[in-house]
């Protein structure tokens, strides 16, 4: 089975370049600093230098004379971190929430669904703003608020095939032989729910990395971390004098974004042949 | 063939020239799929005025045959590679899809199998089919209006006025399939092609809609081309016949002729699936010890509601009572909606139910977590749909062992129970470990048996278990069953919506309507002696074959369902 | 069940969403690390004794926190959303100068995104596999990954630093004393770039979306029926495809809709558009809670609201929800 996943997935291009890019971001995410001998705080030149400028700083500097490339090498890591570890924060939230409503139904159901719908009618983004504030902006704040503001909708994607698989007579057969709550949920329907969540946990690090991102950008990502957000926020003020402080990381980011998004799509391919009964 | 002008002119005056000449007509298939050819060198005629009946299995390529003669075939997956499909004088193959278009609703109308998706939801009915005039020609919107509420009233629909304005979701299956039939005649086209039409339906739907067919079809003498895989239907309203297995056409010619005396082996065997009507009678020595017995079952649904609507109240289960002896088989028979599976899903604990008694070896079964205490798993379900019963991600070797090994028994005689189980129901070994994908809806239906068997049960309820297979191959299940049945000492609930395949398997026939059980007696009382209305109505609705045993012919009312 | 009923319903579950979120806004102030009052005040407020011990005695902080709930609750019913100190003015006054500007920027981006997204992934679903499918999903796909600030940045730079075609800052030209059509001209040239760079990315969802839902509906069943009736295939793409289709993509709308409120902070920071977002932003800077939490709490009501407005259309849509 494993072999016609993979043979699905690669008839996607864009899903080959996506991956592509993602193992280049994280090559560089993970080796970058090492080639480096100084930090993106550092300010090692003279400021606002244009890219390719005869000194080596092949991206420029920004307004203090720190690099714009060490800056989007130690961006990418925190890009990458806060995307995954917020998204399976998330996940293990909204899994479970939904989960348990999809599966119980009734009014174990009905409570659940609108708790989440509460989530879902505020601004998302807004929200997330308010708790960074609230609680100091911090790695550890932005993962959680991001986490916060992500699980809703992946909650009602696991409530929705929950629900669905719950009908389906293979589950009754097992709860006929005698097998106990727990197990018929792990054994018998989440192994059939997985490939939606999965697809949807590509696409979920993708909008946590825009999060992150935008949070940033508005100041309120960690002090001590550089990200591409916080990049282009400095940028914004002078952007008549040094376009390029604003152009690389947004590039990055947008890349970055891209390629998990052409992922998600390829293993959706991947997953998805059976339903109609083609290989 | 040359023919003399004069014989050509005798031939025109004795046999008119047929409305629709298929020749050779080859159908390919995209790569990678079971066969190369869908439909595989098949030639037919069908004359002004006549039925012709397009038989056979899911697979055969019957429906591609319909399409290809529509053009409604995917192009270019599935392309036409020979043959001439010949239509008021053009090979319809040729034409292009301008041509085709005009062709479409006006010379040759279609229905199709499904009739709860066959409507557009959100566009009303008048306009759904003042549609058909609008893509062929211009008329004034109260001549439209007239002829629409003429084609209704044709099709036997009440209050044609209240209907136009009206969206699908208001009307039921067999309402849907009127107005699809309205569509399809609006412009009184030469052929009508009916894909599998009735399959859907109620089996007193399906008799009312097979006879508004032949009705429509005689006053306007339409030719009708029409797909379907019972050969019950076939006997009722086919002139010609052509008999379709794996694309090719094995047989050909007179629906007499074909029914009466099939010359082919794939015919004959078709022919001999079908239940005849044979009755199996109550067994002399009866045990006296009652495996089951239902008091006063009742069921309610409450469904919608909510803070500012009421809901439906849906009695799904009213006043049940039966009993069941050990070793006997009862058939609960009933057509949807009559609460047949709520019954069934009653009995073996999926289900709650709200009031009355099941007694299993005596002791009361209570819905919720007592069920299992008092049951232990020895009340089983054998489900209806082969594609949903089985976990596609288990092997089903693991399936079927999984039962045991959930009661306490250990890994490996659980496996060595699941192999002899694989061999009783007729697969190899192998299958073990295989994955449910892998095999044919009949066998997915004897894994399903296996599977309940694991279990040791003492009652099992088979839930509509042929209903989703081919002809051919129910046979062979429902000889499984009775295989089965005498192996193990089972008693047995057989659920089904077929008449006949109750009376073949069961010593006791429940006939339920809208949740109540109108008839109860021996099965041989219930099919030859009927003392219900909706008895009677069931009996009479069965596609009768012409060498089937005659059952008692009684008078039955038409009500539009 | 009918329109009417179903508005109502929905209307009541507004209304308790927004208690429910004013609830939290109560619960989150109490939970920030710290004093809540020298929260509440802000920085510029926790240095005035005075304002301080106005703001104890006014939220009663040293009674039970039922008590303080109530006192809030019963504030926010009645408009007052409290003082923001940095400012000196009532918090709902600052809140309805900036709230025009913000309808006017959320709401043609709204329907720009809505009405061009449909548009184009209906083309690109009629077309699917021509270079006009692959054109439009490719380009769907970049502003789907791109983020909000950035476009708008890098529009600002094109088409203002660059070409000097549009305005990138505010509202409208200041001091130039224009009124009737060339103010609203003014005003339109100044709305054009952040309108459309909110929109694109929503745009971006909505014809992915489109386009994903018609190639579906191509598939039922009722759409063979017409094609036997011999419907010209225009007429089955807009009166059997589109109709059918359109309807997740109207539930949808309504769910972007706070994200795209949301959004509209990034915007009218990078365009310096005196809106609603604006002051979110510089509350933020100022730290100045009370005003962010009342921001919050005005946002979450118009995000709300979006969402009535949507269910209400989707009644329109879908006519299996008949008129009151």
């Amino acid at each position: 089975m494993k072999n016609a996943f993979w043979r699905r997935f690669c008839r996607n291009k864009g899903a080959v370049i996506g991956l592509g890019v993602l193992v280049w971001v994280a090559l560089v995410a993970l080796l970058g600093p090492l080639f480096l001998d100084y930090g993106p705080w550092d300010m090692v030149d003279a400021p606002f230098l244009e890219p390719l400028s005869p000194d080596g700083r092949w991206l420029g500097t920004d307004t203090m004379g720190r690099d714009i490339w060490a800056g989007l090498v130690h961006g990418a890591r925190v890009s990458l971190l806060i995307g995954f570890v917020s998204t399976v924060v998330s996940l293990l939230i909204g899994v479970s929430l939904g989960a348990i409503a999809g599966y119980f139904g009734g009014w174990v159901d009905a409570v659940l669904m609108r708790f989440t719908e509460l989530f879902q009618s505020v601004p998302s983004f807004a929200l997330a703003i308010v708790l960074v504030a609230i609680f100091e902006p911090s790695v550890a704040s932005m993962v959680t608020a991001i986490a916060v503001v992500s699980w809703p909708p992946v909650a009602r994607l696991v409530r929705g095939e929950f629900m669905a698989l719950r009908q389906r007579d293979f589950v009754s057969a097992a709860l006929l032989a005698g097998q106990s709550t727990p197990r018929v949920i792990l054994t018998q329907i989440l192994p059939n729910a997985v490939s939606p969540i999965v697809v949807m946990a590509s696409l979920m690090v993708a909008s946590a990395i825009l999060l992150e991102s935008s949070l940033s950008f508005l100041g309120l990502g960690d002090p001590n971390q550089m990200s591409w957000g916080y990049m282009v926020g400095t940028a914004r003020t002078v952007m008549r004098q040094a376009w390029w402080m604003a152009v690389f990381p947004g590039v990055s980011i947008v890349l970055t974004v891209l390629a998990l998004n052409l992922v998600g799509e390829g293993l959706n391919d991947g997953m998805n042949a059976r339903a109609d009964g083609k290989r | 063939m040359t023919t003399t002008p004069i014989d050509a002119a005798v031939n025109a005056i004795v046999s008119p020239p047929p409305v629709l000449q298929v020749q050779g007509l080859s159908v390919r298939l995209p790569a990678g799929g079971d066969r190369q050819l869908a439909v595989s060198n098949v030639s037919f005629d069908l004359l002004p005025g006549q039925t012709l009946c397009v038989v056979g299995e899911s697979g055969s390529g019957k429906s591609m045959i319909a399409n290809a003669v529509m053009g409604l075939l995917p192009r270019p997956h599935v392309e036409p590679v020979a043959g001439q499909i010949q239509f008021g004088g053009k090979d319809l193959l040729k034409l292009t899809e301008e041509q085709l278009r005009s062709l479409r609703g006006q010379r040759i109308g279609m229905i199709f199998q499904e009739p709860m998706t066959a409507l557009n939801p959100v566009m009303r009915i008048g306009d759904q089919l003042a549609e058909v005039f609008d893509a062929h020609m211009s008329l004034s919107g109260a001549e439209k209006r007239k002829r629409i509420i003429a084609a209704l009233t044709d099709v036997g629909l009440p209050d044609p006025e209240l209907i136009i304005n009206s969206y699908p979701f208001r009307l039921s299956g067999g309402q849907r399939q009127r107005v699809m039939i309205a569509c399809a005649l609006l412009l009184e086209p030469q052929l009508l092609i009916a894909d599998e039409p009735t399959t859907a339906l109620d089996v007193t739907t399906q008799a009312q809609i097979l006879q508004l067919i032949r009705e429509l079809q005689q006053r306007k003498g339409t030719a009708v081309l029409f797909i379907t895989h019972d050969f019950g239907v076939v006997s009722e309203i086919a002139d010609h016949v052509v008999v379709m297995q794996m694309g090719q056409c094995v047989e050909e010619g007179a629906a007499s002729a074909v029914l009466g005396r099939p010359q082919h082996a794939y015919t004959k065997k078709l022919l001999a699936a079908i239940p005849k009507g044979v009755v199996r009678d109550v067994q002399t020595e009866r045990d006296d010890h009652f495996v089951l017995q239902v008091q006063d079952l009742n069921k309610i649904y409450n469904t919608g509601g909510g803070l500012f609507t009421k809901g439906r109240r849906v009695h799904a289960a009213n006043q049940i009572n039966f009993n069941l002896r050990r070793g006997e088989t009862l058939g609960i028979v009933g057509e949807s909606g009559s609460g047949k599976s709520t019954v069934g899903k009653c009995l073996v604990g999926l289900q709650g139910f709200d009031d009355g008694r099941i007694l299993f070896n005596g002791k009361s079964l209570y819905p919720g977590s007592n069920f299992q205490a008092v049951a232990k798993s020895r009340i089983q379900m054998v489900f209806q749909d082969p594609y949903a019963s089985l976990n596609p991600r288990h092997r089903i070797g693991a399936a079927i062992a999984s039962g045991p090994i959930a009661q306490g028994v250990s890994p490996d005689k659980a496996k060595a129970r699941a192999l002899e189980l694989l061999k009783l129901v007729g697969l190899k070994e192998e299958a073990y470990d295989r994955f449910p994908h892998e095999f044919s809806g009949g066998q997915r239906q004897r894994i399903g048996i296996a599977r309940a068997l694991a279990l040791d049960p003492e009652l099992l309820v088979a839930d509509e278990p042929v209903s989703a297979l081919d002809v051919s191959v129910q046979e062979q299940v429902l000889k499984l069953f009775a295989q089965v049945r005498e192996e193990f000492g089972l008693s047995m609930v057989f659920i089904t919506h077929d008449l006949r395949v109750a009376g073949e398997l069961c010593d006791h026939i429940a006939v339920m309507q809208r949740g109540q059980i109108v008839e109860y007696d021996t099965s041989r009382q219930v099919l030859h002696n009927p003392q219900h209305e909706y008895t009677r109505k069931l009996i009479d609705a069965i596609p009768k074959l012409a060498a089937a045993p005659v059952l008692d012919d009684v008078a039955s009312e038409e009500v539009p369902a | 069940m009918n329109r009417l009923q179903l508005m109502l319903k929905r209307l009541f579950q507004g209304g308790v969403a927004i208690l429910a979120i004013a609830v939290v806004n109560f619960l989150l102030i109490r939970a920030a690390p710290g004093d809540p009052v020298a929260v509440l005040a802000g920085e510029a407020g926790a240095s005035d004794e005075q304002f301080v011990a106005q703001l104890r005695a006014q939220f009663g902080l040293d009674q039970p926190l039922s008590v303080q709930l109530w006192h809030y609750l019963s504030n926010v019913v009645q408009l007052d959303l409290g003082f923001s100190y940095r400012q000196q003015q009532p918090v709902l006054d600052l809140i309805l100068e900036r709230l025009p500007a913000t309808l006017l920027l959320t709401g043609s981006a709204f329907v720009m995104s809505l009405v061009l997204g449909v548009l184009l992934g209906a083309w690109s679903s009629r077309k699917v596999g021509t270079w006009v499918d692959s054109a439009i999903t490719t380009v769907a796909l970049v502003f789907y990954a791109t983020p909000l600030y950035w476009l708008a940045m890098m529009a600002v730079l094109l088409f203002t630093v660059q070409l000097g075609w549009l305005p990138g800052f505010g509202y409208f030209t200041v001091g130039s004393g224009l009124t009737g059509f060339a103010l609203a001209w003014d005003v339109f040239l100044h709305l054009l770039m952040p309108s459309v760079s909110l929109a694109l990315f929503y745009m971006a969802v909505y014809a992915r979306m489109t386009r994903a839902s018609m190639l579906e509906v191509a598939q039922m069943d009722f759409v063979k029926t017409a094609q036997a009736k011999g419907v010209h295939p225009r007429r089955i793409h807009r009166n059997h495809i589109l109709r059918n289709a359109l309807l997740p993509v109207v539930t949808l709308a309504g769910i972007q809709a706070g994200g795209m409120i949301g959004g509209a902070v990034l915007t009218e920071t990078v365009f310096s558009w005196p809106g609603i977002g604006r002051l979110m932003f510089d509350a933020l800077m100022q730290r100045d809670y009370n005003l962010l939490m009342g921001c919050f709490l005005v946002t979450s009501a118009m995000a709300v609201l979006f969402n009535l407005i949507t269910d209400f259309i989707y009644t329109l849509v879908d006519p299996r929800i008949e008129m009151a």
